[in-house]
């Protein structure tokens, strides 16, 4: 797939987990057709998995009701994902986990999605959708054949 | 949507002449794995078994919910003696494994055979 101009999929998801695959899935295959290499594909889906998990769980609260919406900008050299919820955002930036502190009972086991979307992909931001709806998460992963 | 995780027990020798119990799961990881992978390891007698194997050969996907139970079943190994190792990641879950420090409580081999010559 040589692309010249910013070609779009979109997916759009119930807010129940194990739909997050349908997301990865359909972000690897986009992936694999602007030709990243297979390692560049694995970081893609647990970045796409962790974004969709957080929206369905934190941003929709599991609300079957609402659906998590998925856009896949694929553009020359690079990959964008827009992961949207209906949330009211994240305002904080992830922390890196510290397993010591986890293994000791002084950090939740939980909580690393955020920092595997942040160190997986090239570039993430989480944005507070206005009136504290439509939140997203922006990904990028640029096309690197070289590397 | 998630597929079933499985898990079994195994009980092994090392070369060396050790019992190790090997867990083996199938299916993926995540939150609703936590019966699979905690309730099968908690299951374990914690006075023999103190070699423990996990066997993620047949595993395609973890999240991080997957990676927290791990994380649970890693305290509570440390809290009884225990010591846990694990052999059949892909390399994408060797890199995540390592990028949140479970390999400082947790040896990774790439194969059964090469982890049980090691303990």
């Amino acid at each position: 797939m040589i692309a010249t101009k910013p070609t779009t999929v979109e997916v759009r998801l119930p807010s129940r987990m194990g739909y997050e695959k349908v997301a990865m899935s359909t972000a690897a295959a986009v992936a694999k057709l602007m030709g990243f290499r297979e390692d560049r594909v694995e970081d893609l889906k647990t970045a796409v998995a962790e974004a969709c998990i957080n929206a369905i769980e934190h941003g929709n609260r599991l609300n079957e009701k609402l659906s998590v919406g998925v856009v896949l900008s694929a553009g020359v050299d690079s990959l964008e994902v827009k992961v949207i919820d209906d949330g009211k955002g994240m305002k904080t930036q992830p922390a890196k986990p510290d397993i010591d502190r986890k293994m000791h009972g002084e950090e939740d086991p939980r909580g690393m999605g955020m920092f595997l979307i942040q160190a997986l992909v090239d570039e993430a931001e989480w944005v507070v959708g206005a009136n504290g709806k439509s939140s997203y998460v922006r990904l990028v992963i640029r096309l690197d054949k070289d590397a | 949507m998630q597929s079933e995780t499985k898990s079994r027990v195994d009980q092994l020798t090392s070369p060396a002449g050790h019992p190790v119990t090997v867990l083996r799961f199938e299916g993926d990881i995540a939150s609703t794995s936590k019966d699979a992978v905690l309730g099968t390891y908690q299951a374990l007698p914690k006075e023999t078994a103190k070699l423990i194997l996990l066997d993620f050969t047949k595993v395609d996907y973890i999240n991080s919910s997957g990676i927290a139970l791990v994380i649970q079943m890693l305290i509570e190994a440390a809290n009884s003696a225990q010591k846990v190792y694990a052999f059949g990641l892909s390399a994408h879950f060797v890199k995540v494994f390592t990028m949140v420090g479970i390999t400082k409580y947790a040896g990774l081999f790439p194969s059964q055979s090469e982890a049980l010559a090691a303990l």
